[in-house]
């Protein structure tokens, strides 16, 4: 995490966005991650998304568990109030910040140590809420920060470093996050931009639990030939299933999309997403489908990514609880303490 | 009426024996009730298994004119009603005491006590002749307890048929019935037994300004009261009643009527280390924030507790001891997580504890506890136990200062940090070791990186050996701060030779045998302690005395070694009393261990 600030400098012919702020007013501090680690270019594609989308940097909140994946939120948005819990607990953290205040946008950032093995639980229990928040997956199959031992997501067969073959199936987040009630669940790769900047902005946009797990290489640990997880491996067996424009509210669709292969996504702040199917069958609507899709293709060794699987109408926690739109803390205590008068009155029962 | 006999009205103990979920608490309820609506005072204690039927289960009333808060230790009315206790319960009466039971059926010959005068009246058999269907008869048997009792205690018929009405409002067809029940055992003592008993109920007027109430429903209220807005929590005995009350009063003063929203939010999490997660959540974003919990909810919570501690989240925990270690004894009492919640955590940790007395504390202890929780900007333990937290205690009607404002400590708003050159998160600007904090999306200038990972005044992470001890030092000398900031110790007395020194559930049974020492002439001074940590008045007291008797429920003086760590007094004169059975300490416990101290100090 960083105490190394960069400076701000302004550039000529620097873009600004609709705030007027220039991309540097969503970066953070500098990385102190491995130099080609999959996890700073999701970093930079974050600072993207925020910028296109014209969010007000400190109207968002960060949060993560532990893990050099964790450690990202200190490297974006500056400006924003950021909070790196214990590990395999930022759901929960997330999801009694979000109670608290559901006015600010959430972004959760973990890994697949974090997620999938010490905070399974967590994990499960805040897409099962739909907790209104996107959540990323820094998914690298080790344990980076504790030095290469493999983590729950760790396929079948993957060499460790050292040598070691891995024997345990792995937990795919994307089919656990089907099974758990997730309501938005995408795959990307941190190598593909393209891909995955439109996912992020749709899942800062999807009211409800986004989930996007991101292939994210461990040069240091999980890169090497025989790991399933490296940048060659990924590349070789990446296969878009989907692929998600993103389309601000006020925009028209202005791409000529091929028939019947596009299904456009209407989300409650009105933007679109226009799912244009590699595979014409594909339903993003249908998670058992999604479902058998995913068994099929890992059966073919393909790692399928995407939008795979969307509800953009399932209730979140917030609608659930029927709790109030203005934040918990702004609500004046007046409002909050019923006085003394009712407190006599209540206690007749206890005579 | 003799002496002896006037010496006993309204000074006596009922014990009923039951069988759990037979519908025996409604009746002991009742039972009670109505002898406080007498204006006699009361003590009930429920003794219930972990379990939801057929386990023995005993509630007991202690009818006090002088106001005692805590068992006596003695039995005079046994109402044996559990075959399956009978010999135990029949050994536990008091010498001259009463038994009645069940005579429906036989009992054992063998079953006889010569000082003890058994009562039979055949329950059953009158209940199964007057009411058609089992549950019913098995209900209507503990109803007729209630009235055999009246009969024998002179407890007014009249107060018992309000009692009724008001329980069962509408359901008229109810009150009919029970008051059938009622009559019937009444009626059926009358004529066969010489009514009322020596010791017997008479009207008084003490119970007024009182209500009986509950120390989990208290705090409960005392969360509303704060302006607490999150809940999260997990269920387990004996806290579980905490949030059930919460949510009860949330939905009757909280939703919006403009809106019809919650201006609450509850959250049953999927176990303790997401419920406390929750509550780091919301304290970080502002909210007043608590779960309740007991022993093994604590166990899991504590990597977040010291996350707490660390980072600095203001957080209100309540722990609703019941007797350890492991599952233990989940429905019995003890004051067995002091240690565990004092230092919670790995690391140097420390966190301020408050020790209510009883469920008027519990009330008063959850709004100081979010004051110093924001105030200090830390995990704040209310601990009370099963007992404080589930039993109904005569205590003065709680009262509301409509003038209180919450103390949301040091938070810079919006306006503040607008105007602020810079803004450090840890900065100790005060001196007092409290930093100022601001509230995520209020102003980019009030944005900080929060971390449990080393953090320099900045806020910033670092490794580097002074800035690590700086921080730690800071925390240390908060926590000197907080010495001040909490409740002071209550005391009593100014012999400065011999004292008491206690908390929590203790305090009745602690003063009721202080009081008896005094009528023999013997003085002790007394100390009831309301927080930890101590202030210099405790180090005082302590310093004062040359004996002082340490009175605590649980196996390992687990009080006294805070004492002797945190204040590093002369530790011979701290002598320990420990109460661990998991029944709630009687004051004749206390009496017999103080007067063996003392024989022993005698003989050397
Ligand atoms: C309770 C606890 N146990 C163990 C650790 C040690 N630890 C730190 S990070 C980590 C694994 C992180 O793996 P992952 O989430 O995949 O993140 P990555 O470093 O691979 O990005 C472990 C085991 C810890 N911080 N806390
Ligand atoms: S160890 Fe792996 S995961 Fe961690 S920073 Fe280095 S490359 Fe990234
Ligand atoms: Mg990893």
């Amino acid at each position: 995490m960083s105490f190394i600030r960069k400076p701000n400098i302004a550039y000529k012919g620097q873009r600004t966005n609709a705030l007027g702020l220039s991309m540097r007013d969503y970066e953070g501090g500098m990385s102190t991650l491995c130099a080609g680690c999959g996890h700073d270019s999701i970093t930079s594609a974050l600072v993207q998304a925020f910028f296109e989308l014209d969010i007000e940097p400190h109207r968002v909140a960060k949060l993560s568990g532990i893990g050099c994946s964790s450690k990202t939120p200190a490297y974006f948005l500056s400006t924003a109030h950021g909070i790196n819990t214990v590990h395999g607990r930022m759901p929960a953290v997330a999801t009694g910040a979000n109670a608290a205040a559901r006015d600010l946008y959430y972004i959760g950032v973990s890994g697949d140590g974090d997620s999938l093995s010490i905070g399974l639980g967590q994990f499960a229990h805040a897409m099962r809420r739909n907790l209104h928040m996107l959540y990323l997956i820094e998914n690298n199959g080790v344990y980076g920060l504790t030095k290469g031992q493999f983590s729950a997501s760790a396929d079948l067969g993957t060499k460790a470093k050292k040598g070691e073959v891995n024997e345990q199936p792995p937990i795919d987040p994307v089919k656990a996050a089907l099974a758990f009630g997730g309501s938005f669940v995408a795959r990307a790769f941190s190598g593909d931009k393209d891909q995955l900047l439109p996912l992020l902005k749709a899942g800062l946009k999807h009211k409800g639990f986004a989930m996007i797990d991101v292939l994210s290489p461990c040069v240091t640990f999980n890169d090497h030939e025989d790991s399933t997880k490296s940048y060659a491996h990924t590349r070789q067996f990446y296969h878009p299933a989907v692929h998600t424009d993103f389309i601000p509210p006020a925009e028209a669709i202005t791409i000529n999309y091929a028939e019947g292969d596009v299904v456009t996504v209407e989300l409650h702040d009105g933007s679109k997403l226009v799912l244009c199917k590699v595979q014409p069958s594909y339903d993003p609507h249908d998670r058992a489908a999604a479902l058998s899709y995913l068994e099929k293709s890992e059966a073919k060794g393909e790692i399928v990514t995407g939008l795979l699987y969307i509800d953009e109408n399932r209730s979140t926690m917030h609608a659930v609880n029927n709790s109030a739109v203005k934040p918990l803390r702004e609500i004046p205590y007046e409002d909050l303490n019923p006085g003394a008068a009712k407190l006599v009155e209540l206690q007749s029962r206890y005579r | 009426m003799s002496d002896e006999t006037q010496s006993r009205v309204n000074d006596f103990v009922i014990k009923l024996a039951n069988v759990n979920g037979t519908g025996s608490a409604s009746a002991n309820s009742l039972l009670m009730k109505s002898i406080f609506r007498m204006g006699i005072p009361v003590m009930g204690k429920n003794y219930f298994p972990s379990n939801i039927q057929g386990l023995p289960t005993w509630y007991e009333v202690r009818v006090t004119r002088d106001g005692h808060t805590a068992r006596s230790g003695n039995v005079d009315l046994m109402v044996a009603i559990n075959a399956q206790t009978y010999t135990q319960d029949l050994a536990e009466v008091s010498a001259g005491g009463y038994l009645l039971y069940d005579s429906t059926w036989q009992r054992s010959r063998e079953l006889k006590r010569d000082d003890v005068t058994v009562i039979g009246v055949p329950l059953a058999g009158l209940c199964n002749e007057k009411f058609q269907g089992a549950r019913a008869r098995i209900l209507m048997k503990n109803v007729c307890y209630v009235g055999v009792l009246a009969a024998l205690l002179d407890i007014d018929l009249d107060v018992i048929r309000t009692l009724l009405e008001e329980t069962f409002a509408s359901k008229v067809e109810l009150v009919k019935s029970n008051l059938e029940a009622i009559e019937l055992g009444y009626d059926y003592a009358r004529e066969h037994f010489d009514c009322p008993l020596p010791f017997h109920v008479e009207p008084m007027d003490k119970t007024a300004g009182h209500v009986m109430i509950d120390g989990n429903t208290a705090a409960a209220l005392g969360c509303v009261y704060a302006g607490a807005t999150v809940g999260a929590w997990y269920p387990i005995t004996p806290s579980t009643s905490l949030m059930d009350a919460f949510k009860v009063f949330c939905h009757r003063f909280r939703v919006d009527p403009d809106t019809g929203e919650n201006n609450f939010c509850i959250i049953q999490a999927e176990d303790e280390l997401a419920a406390i997660g929750m509550v780091m959540g919301a304290g970080w974003n502002g909210a007043r924030a608590f779960t309740p919990t007991s022993g093994p909810g604590i166990s899991l919570m504590n990597e977040f507790i010291g996350f707490g501690y660390f980072a600095e989240i203001p957080a209100v925990l309540f722990d609703v001891q019941r007797v350890g270690p492991s599952t233990g004894m989940p429905t019995r009492t003890q004051q067995c997580d002091l240690m565990s919640c004092a230092y919670a955590s790995h690391g140097d940790t420390r966190h301020v504890l408050l020790f209510p007395a009883d469920p008027a504390e519990c009330f008063e202890s959850a709004v100081t506890a979010f004051d110093l929780a924001e105030r200090l900007q830390t995990p704040v333990f209310v601990m009370s136990d099963l007992d404080i937290g589930m039993n109904d205690w005569m205590v003065p009607e709680l009262t509301w200062d409509d003038g209180y404002q919450p103390d949301r400590g040091k938070v810079l708003n919006k306006e503040e940090l607008e105007q602020a050159e810079t803004f450090y998160r840890y900065l100790d600007v005060d001196g007092d070791g409290i930093c100022y904090r601001s509230y995520p999306g209020v102003h980019p200038k009030g944005a900080y990186f929060l971390r449990g990972s080393g953090h320099n005044d900045k806020g910033q992470y670092t490794e580097d050996a002074g800035e690590y001890r700086d921080l730690v030092d800071r925390l240390r000398r908060k926590w000197n701060t907080a010495k001040e900031l909490v409740p002071g110790p209550v005391i009593s007395g100014s012999s400065n030779r011999l004292g008491v020194i206690s908390m929590g559930s203790c305090d009745g049974a602690v003063r009721e045998a202080i009081a008896q020492f005094e009528r023999k002439g013997v003085s002790l001074d007394y100390m009831r302690l309301r927080a930890f940590p101590f202030s210099e008045t405790v180090r005082r007291f302590i310093d004062d005395h040359e004996q002082l008797y340490v009175v605590e429920q649980n196996r390992d003086a687990q009080l006294r070694t805070l004492l002797i760590n945190e204040l590093e007094p002369d530790v011979a004169k701290l002598v320990s009393m420990l109460h661990y059975s998991g029944l709630p300490i009687n004051c004749r416990f206390i009496i017999e261990a103080i007067e063996a101290s003392l024989d022993k100090g005698v003989a050397a």
